[in-house]
């Protein structure tokens, strides 16, 4: 109760400059995720650079909530990378291995075709109706390095939202009434 | 000033820097390794050999597989994904990659073996360019990391070619 109590005082006693410096604080603290999330952006050339593995179709390698960082350059797809896709009237973008690459001589236009290392057969089945072959607009960006666990933060953050509200509540509690 | 909240936040960011930092490490010391793997491809037969109703010609060959892939393991090293792919090309295309057998290396003494497989892919041609077709085999791997850089190389060998009729 005593520090309850000392919290609520100490929100009581707040000056104006205060308030004002803390809110500065936090829009410093907001703003500088931002850039980070913007600049990774621009170096990476993926619209999302990091992803979170979601479904077990690549074990032994990624397994769910582990984080994969993307790069997105001018670089031919080849065999054997790992690539994440969209498919059409598909939300969740997918991580998987390409199999087979058909590059055309002309127009240097590639047909891809991926499947999950841990599924039996090739991703056919999961492309929208009538697709063989992924083209280069459907591929958001190509694994580079791997982080595992990480991604269970997000996880449990979407699968569980009250956490997500009282941790922004904690966290904005003491960004409150922190004195320094 | 040192407050429960202060002393936590210390705490955590000491301990997710710390952590961090030897994940960087852990990648960084995988540059140290250069590794020499070696292999080898053999076609033992061709099963079949045919033109789809599609009109794209289908082959199936039966391959020995060895490979030493032992040296590319270090202490960062969770798995080694290794694949065999047909590389050709056709007056269509200026690259045609097909894989033909992929396999899961879990561990470094698992990493040298040899095997005799069909083709776990079909090998379909994008037309219909295979007869007399001059075809390179290509071991590639993939090394993924417990965390961190994946690493990525290959061995090209050439001088393979398919029958001149379909059988």
């Amino acid at each position: 109760m005593g520090w309850i109590g000392e919290t609520v005082d100490s929100i009581r006693s707040i000056q104006i400059s205060q308030l004002l410096n803390q809110a500065v604080s936090l829009g410093m603290i907001v703003t500088s995720a931002l850039i980070i999330w913007k600049a990774l952006m621009c170096i990476t050339g993926s619209e999302s650079p990091v992803v979170v593995v979601l479904s077990g179709s690549m074990e032994p390698g990624f397994k769910r909530g582990d984080i994969l960082f993307l790069h997105m350059s001018k670089d031919p797809i080849r065999a054997g990378e790992i690539v994440v896709f969209n498919i059409d009237g598909r939300e969740i973008p997918i991580v998987h291995r390409v199999i087979k690459v058909h590059e055309r001589q002309d127009t240097g236009e590639v047909d891809v075709l991926t499947k999950g290392d841990n599924n039996y057969g090739d991703d056919r089945l999961l492309y929208a109706e009538g697709q063989l072959w992924l083209q280069r607009q459907h591929i958001m960006g190509r694994a580079v390095g791997f982080l595992p666990y990480v991604g269970w933060v997000t996880i449990i953050m979407t699968e569980k939202p009250i956490i997500k509200y009282i941790l922004i509540g904690a966290l904005g509690l003491l960004v409150i009434t922190s004195k320094d | 000033m040192h407050s429960f909240g202060y002393r936590l936040n210390a705490l955590l960011t000491l301990g997710v820097t710390t952590l961090a930092l030897m994940c960087a490490m852990a990648s960084f010391s995988d540059n140290f390794n250069h590794p020499s793997p070696s292999a080898n491809v053999q076609v033992m037969n061709v099963n079949w050999f045919h033109k789809q109703s599609s009109g794209n010609d289908e082959v199936s060959l039966t391959l020995k597989i060895s490979a030493d892939l032992q040296s590319t393991f270090t202490w960062n090293t969770k798995q080694v994904f290794a694949f065999l792919a047909a590389e050709y090309e056709t007056p269509g295309n200026s690259l045609n990659q097909i894989s033909l057998w992929d396999s899961i290396i879990p561990s470094k003494e698992r990493a040298k073996f040899t095997i005799h497989t069909k083709n776990k892919y079909r090998l379909i041609d994008q037309g219909s360019n295979l007869r007399g077709k001059e075809f390179n085999l290509t071991l590639h791997w993939h090394v993924m990391p417990k965390t961190g850089k994946m690493f990525a190389d290959k061995i090209v060998m050439t001088g393979y070619r398919l029958p001149v009729d379909y059988r």
